[in-house]
């Protein structure tokens, strides 16, 4: 079965609940995933938010080396290759984050003593990168039909010298921003799975960035489950 | 027999203690393990602190050294961060390149540390301040150590005084004449860990980490703004319970800071 298929999906979710003069409106940049698209790895997926893209391939539950069994669950390892120059320090520590967020969220103890490998692959980066890396993640863990508690969902957060919220900001906003917030939220109850900042900000400001990532991610996850209808409905 | 049945079931006789609201080791919930830091013991470093928190030790040593200043920002320099976990510390860490566990933190502490004002003269010549964290004793909660050591050893950085020559271009460095780093940002980690789902304890030890269902990692500086809030997976949490974990944050930067504060004190008539 070879869904390929794009959904677009221009969405637009409104700022936190405050009255405050801010400019109102924080869209999400264009979404789009193909699944499938890899013959090696068990499962695949490519995920596209505006022109930041990544390649997700997914083998397992496979064979695991004795030194790194666990008895009762899945060994997860997460493999993340950035698209110039070797991995370094940042690679380990976003393989670290992802390998954590999935954890949670896969059910290892149906597959023990196996090892579940997560290979990521960045195409382009235009901004929000660990955001798209743990949609294309959790795209092909899906497609690789590892069993799963939840889907999750990564949500970019940019806050700039004024306190305006962007959501899923591109590089150039990236970087004028003061601060930088990821979230990986569980699609069950909308529960923080994940999170990762960098820069100032107040414990409002989070708050309120942790609410427009939850009202975005309802939309990232309607996204997933429209696709995986589109794909599985061949009539 | 308590021996016998924490080797066999370490996390139902954890979730005993937890039942009781309290820790194997005496410590409420809430409470950190005694804290007790040391400056400028390295001679050799241009500063240095050595921060125990219970049994996990660590020590950071400083050293500057010229460099030209980043293209992207020419009245700045760098602040280099390395953290090492040697398999002194640890069994669970072998000899060889950094393990994921060291670079994981190498990376959180870059992430926290601001460029303080290291420019020498704007675009030409800037200091780059080598910051080597080791750790001596891995037992749990090794991000508080480290950032609470880096921050000590930053205070007690002294870097001499540098003129440039206007004829030859060369810089010259007067070792008489030292003064104390300007730190604008205090930033200083709390620690959690998450057990099963539900609960959350302060200033987790080695056994409770490895037992633990999720870590969650505060930075906070004096104004109550955050710096980094480092959760790396794990179980779900709801914004209740962040809220919980700010106002211990907020507690903890005081009692961090009065700490530093005194121990600054007691050092500054060398």
């Amino acid at each position: 079965m070879e869904g390929v298929m794009q959904t677009d999906a221009k969405m637009r979710t409104e700022s936190g609940a405050e009255s405050s003069p801010r400019a109102p409106g924080c869209s999400l940049r264009h979404f789009a995933c193909e699944q499938n698209l890899l013959s090696r790895p068990d499962g695949s997926a490519s995920f596209l938010q505006g022109d930041t893209s990544v390649l997700a391939g997914v083998y397992g539950p496979a064979e695991v080396k004795v030194s790194k069994e666990i008895f009762n669950k899945a060994t997860l390892e997460v493999i993340l290759r950035p698209k110039i120059g070797l991995p370094g320090v940042a690679e380990k520590s976003r393989e670290r984050l992802i390998r954590n967020t999935c954890e949670a969220v896969v059910l290892g103890a149906l597959h023990p003593r196996t090892s579940i490998t997560v290979v990521l692959q960045v195409v382009s980066d235009a901004g929000s990168l660990l955001a798209c890396c743990l949609n294309a993640a959790c795209m092909a863990l899906v497609d690789a039909g590892v069993p799963m508690r939840a889907l999750f969902c990564g949500v970019t957060c940019a806050l700039d010298s004024e306190g305006t919220l962007v959501l899923d900001p591109t590089a150039k906003q990236e970087k004028e921003a003061r601060a930088i917030l990821t979230f990986a939220l569980d699609s069950v109850e909308r529960k923080l799975l994940m999170s990762t900042t960098k820069g100032l900000y107040s414990d409002a400001e989070l708050q309120q960035c942790l609410a427009a990532a939850q009202a975005a991610s309802q939309h990232v996850f309607r996204f997933y489950r429209e696709s995986l209808q589109r794909r599985y409905s061949k009539s | 027999m308590a021996a016998g049945f924490k080797t066999v079931e370490p996390l139902e006789y954890y979730r005993r203690f937890l039942k009781e609201n309290c820790r194997p080791d005496g410590r409420e919930l809430g409470e950190f393990r005694t804290t007790t830091v040391n400056i400028g013991s390295i001679s050799t470093a241009d500063g240095s602190a050595l921060v125990k928190l219970g049994n996990t030790t660590v020590i950071c040593g400083i050293k500057a050294e010229f460099a030209a200043p980043p293209t992207d920002a020419p009245d700045k320099g760098y602040v280099v961060p390395n953290v090492d976990l040697p398999p002194l510390c640890s069994s669970r860490f072998r000899s060889g390149p950094p393990g994921e566990e060291a670079q994981v933190a190498s990376q959180f502490i870059a992430d926290i540390i601001q460029k303080e004002d290291l420019c020498i003269s704007p675009g030409k010549l800037s200091w780059v301040l080598y910051c080597d964290i080791i750790c001596l004793d891995y037992d749990g909660n090794i991000l508080d150590a480290c950032t609470f050591a880096l921050l000590a050893a930053l205070k007690n950085v002294q870097l001499p005084e540098v003129t440039i020559n206007e004829e030859t271009a060369l810089a010259e460095v007067n070792l008489k004449k030292k003064s104390y780093l300007n730190i604008r940002t205090h930033p200083v980690a709390t620690s959690f860990a998450v057990f099963d789902d539900t609960l959350l304890i302060v200033d987790p030890t080695g056994e409770e980490e490895h037992l633990a269902t999720g870590t969650l990692t505060v930075v906070m500086d004096e104004e109550g703004k955050l710096c980094c809030l480092h959760k790396p997976g794990g179980s779900g949490l709801t914004g209740a319970k962040l809220q919980d974990c700010m106002s211990r944050a907020v507690t903890r930067h005081k009692e961090v800071k009065k700490l530093m504060d005194e121990v600054i004190k007691s050092m500054k008539p060398k």
